[in-house]
């Protein structure tokens, strides 16, 4: 059991990822280099991106640059840059990241980040995404809006029709600002066949969510659930990005047949809560690849949107169902309590063994009060919960030894729960 | 004529203040019937809750009153004390005179921890009030008008109370009242902070916070003229403006150390929400609408307010040039994330403007002083022999 097993899965849906992705890039640094195109830098808890593609305006997302960047161990740098500008040890990684970039010349080694033409701040949870965007209006002079998502509230859990109707005339006013950096109007058939596509792209993410139900799971719903984030952010509503989602849900459906899942043996089905430590992803994998622990759902895929709950994009209604995707259906819009209930859901409904809660130190919005979360499931729930703490960009808060050794005993306990669990059911005291 | 601290009213009001038992809060619900409405910091419509039969009560944590002990385990190391604290007045039962707590969109931290302390306190009931942070938007009045009816709704059901617009336009007045009466006595401090120090406009200010508006505003009004009457001599100190105290409190005795450390305070950001409106809200037809209107448009800037029209940083510039000060002291609380990422701004802003700065970190908890003293006094000896 030390060392980690080969992850199997590794097939085409990753290679088309990785040349969808290189092609988006290459977009980006185009518009870096002159070619007139416009870029709007956005945020991804429940990003519009339709509105943007409708305009043909490159959604930039300064968050999948900067993991782009700490997958690449190339985060501390441009943190230090922004602490040396005054930004301090406690604020969240990824803004000082970016702030960072923006020092070094928006240069990565994939490529050249365009500066803004517009800042769209969906402002959908995270109180940061506000400041950050704040300090980018400062830096580029790009116009900006925040676009105020009113946060879920109210007793039955769901936003009161005055919240849609809010959210929908700052759609509007979005759009006329978009008119106004590209000079053109919206032609509301693209936004309608755009939505449409992206009431496709989540009908089959859905569904390729609901595969890891199964046992074995065909994929790790958090390590390989990031290779599908990106495409959903940057490329949904388009017809590559749903071409993705088809190779990608046609591989699942072939794993599933085959019965195969991304380890050799699936012997723990977890439910992970928190984002990832991007600068340190593969080490962190393997601690639970080495006991054959597959992640069956996470809350950090549903950051972008939460699709496998019911809810679709509505070609009929193009913009309210922005807004209720923006509202509503995603995980940072949510209360803290309706995270209990959506991990709960996975826990039972994907039939998991244990939860991990990954506490990283920058964002506040996912960490804040996961004492609570654990206090919760643990005594609750009797659902066997172990809470680490890292962070999703800075390396300087990974300490390795400290988290394998936390993983190990965890797993270590839960296989002797199983153990006296099946002697107990045996008859054998 | 000098008048001295000790009769000066703050001076009375200084334990109450900071008592976490909430013994004047105890003592008016016995006397009134009223439940108290607990509100985290930084501002909420209070208005609502206070024509809806509650007092509206400052929330502002344990400060360096209580110790935590349960709070840790429910939020980690890297969050503000604030929110632990006030969890923490929960667990150790402190919260019995509430009936109900407000929060809004301040933070992330804030924002989940209105959830958490609903799951483990359901005897009180929680609203969240969504302020919005899209100041431009032409729906936005709308909004924040419908969703003060909604909170209005809310804290109806508490205490099956029906409240009509009159009821509310009476409590605009009131609370207009106040905050005319802390306006005031702000002003007095930035003109005459010999004869109004900072230690007392706190007190006074944080009485506000835990005291009827009807019965308070009478008490500030008396330490006005009280202060007014005074002499004092004007000391060798300089003029500084604080920034980045508005939702956490720092303790009294830091504010005081800073004082004496040589700084007269003639401006600052402490208890921000009670006094947030620069001018009377107006007694309109729409009660809910003209209080969301102050809101957007009539508001003092802050750091949980994110208004693209009126940059912070420029704002607090402005604020040291109108009250001639010498300096800024940045006093952000410990992991206080909007504290923080503003002072990145305002320290370029300050630099640009050649205006000397301190930055000093501080958490309620705290209670020794020496080296925050020390750091002021090297801070303005500095600018004092420049
Ligand atoms: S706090 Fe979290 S959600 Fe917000 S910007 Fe940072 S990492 Fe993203
Ligand atoms: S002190 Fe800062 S981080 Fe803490 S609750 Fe207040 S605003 Fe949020």
């Amino acid at each position: 059991m030390t060392v980690a097993p080969e992850i199997r899965y590794q097939g085409e849906m990753h290679q088309l990822q990785k040349e969808i992705m290189a092609k988006y890039y290459a977009e980006a640094t185009a518009i870096a280099k002159g070619n007139g195109r416009k870029a709007a830098h956005l945020l991804i808890a429940g990003n519009p991106v339709e509105l943007l593609r409708a305009f043909d305006v490159l959604p930039i997302y300064p968050e999948v640059n900067v993991l782009q960047i700490a997958v690449r161990k190339g985060s501390l740098p441009l943190i230090q840059k922004a602490e040396e500008l005054g930004y301090a040890g406690d604020n969240c990684a990824y803004v000082k990241a970016d702030i960072g970039l923006f020092h070094s010349g928006y240069e990565t080694p994939f490529a050249t980040i365009p500066k803004p033409d517009v800042l769209v701040c969906n402002y959908v949870g995270c109180n940061v995404y506000l400041n950050w965007f704040e300090h980018l209006a400062e830096l580029t002079g790009a116009p900006a809006m925040n676009i105020d998502i009113p946060f879920i509230r109210t007793l039955d859990g769901e936003p009161t029709a005055d919240d849609v109707t809010y959210v929908v005339k700052q759609l509007e006013e979005l759009i006329v600002l978009l008119e106004q950096v590209t000079g053109r109007s919206l032609d509301w058939k693209v936004l309608t066949k755009i939505v449409e596509r992206s009431a496709q792209t989540g009908e089959l993410w859905s569904q390729i969510k609901e595969m890891t139900k199964l046992r074995p799971a065909p994929y790790d719903a958090y390590f390989d659930s990031v290779t599908m984030m990106a495409p959903l952010y940057t490329l949904r509503g388009t017809e590559e990005g749903l071409r993705f989602f088809e190779v990608a849900h046609r591989e699942m459906t072939a794993q599933v047949n085959r019965k195969q899942g991304p380890l050799p043996e699936e012997r723990f089905r977890i439910v992970i809560e928190g984002p990832p430590p991007w600068p340190k992803l593969r080490v962190f994998r393997d601690m639970f690849s080495r006991w054959g622990a597959v992640a069956v759902a996470s809350t950090y895929s549903t950051v972008g949107g939460l699709w496998e709950f019911g809810f679709r994009h509505d070609p009929a209604h193009p913009l309210e169902s922005i807004a209720r995707h923006m509202l509503s259906y995603n995980v940072c819009n949510r209360t803290f309590l309706q995270r209990y209930d959506q991990l709960e859901r996975y826990v039972k409904e994907w039939h998991a063994d244990a939860m991990v809660i990954h506490s990283v130190k920058s964002c506040r919005l996912f960490s804040a009060g996961q004492g609570d979360m654990r206090e919760h499931f643990v005594r609750d729930l009797d659902v066997p919960t172990l809470l680490i703490e890292s962070d999703l960009e800075d390396p300087r808060y990974f300490s390795e030894a400290q988290l394998r050794n936390r993983i190990d005993a965890f797993f270590e306990a839960l296989e002797q729960r199983r153990i006296t669990a099946g002697r107990a059911a045996g008859g054998v005291a | 004529m000098t008048v001295t601290l000790d009769v000066f009213p703050a001076a009375r009001y200084r334990d109450v203040v900071e008592d976490r038992d909430f013994p004047t809060v105890r003592e008016y619900q016995a006397r009134t019937g009223r439940a108290a409405l607990g509100c985290y910091p930084v501002y909420g419509p209070f208005e609502l809750g206070y024509a809806a039969g509650l007092l509206p009560v400052g929330l502002f944590g344990g400060g360096n009153r209580i110790e935590i002990q349960t709070a840790d385990s429910r939020f980690q190391s890297f969050i503000c004390s604030v929110v632990k604290s006030t969890m923490e007045l929960g667990f150790q039962d402190k919260l019995g005179p509430f009936e109900a707590l407000m929060f809004e969109s301040i933070c992330d931290p804030a924002r989940n921890l209105a959830s958490i302390m609903s799951r483990n306190f359901p005897k009180q009931k929680v609203t969240y009030v969504h302020l919005p942070q899209n100041m431009t938007s032409a729906a936005a009045p709308d909004y924040l008008t419908s969703e003060y009816r909604r909170v209005l709704a809310e804290l109806e059901t508490v205490t099956g109370a029906h409240v009509t617009d009159d009821d509310l336009r009476a409590s605009l007045a009131t609370y207009n009242a106040l905050r005319s009466a802390l306006r005031a006595l702000y002003a007095f401090r930035a003109e005459r902070p010999q004869d109004l120090l900072t230690g007392e406009l706190y007190t006074l200010t944080r009485l506000a916070t835990i005291m009827d508006p009807a019965e308070v505003t009478p008490i500030l009004r008396e330490a006005l003229d009280a202060a007014r009457a005074r002499d004092g001599r004007v000391k060798d100190r300089i003029r500084v403006v604080l920034a980045g105290a508005f939702c956490e409190q720092p303790p009294l005795e830091l504010i005081e150390s800073i004082e004496e450390s040589g700084c007269y305070i003639v401006d600052d950001d402490f208890l921000l929400g009670w006094r947030l409106f620069r001018r009377d809200v107006p007694i309109d037809d729409d009660p809910c609408r003209a209080l969301a209107l102050a809101y957007l448009n009539d508001s003092l800037h802050a750091s949980t307010k994110h208004d693209l029209r009126a940059p912070r940083a420029k704002a607090l510039i402005e604020s040291a040039r109108s009250h001639d000060a010498d300096a800024v002291i940045c006093l952000i609380a410990k992991f206080c994330e909007p504290g923080l990422f503003d002072y990145a701004l305002y320290r370029k802003a300050l630099e640009v403007e050649s205006i000397p700065h301190l930055y000093v970190e501080f958490e309620e908890k705290m209670w020794l002083y020496e080296r925050i003293r020390t750091e002021v006094e090297t801070f303005v000896e500095s600018m004092l022999f420049r």
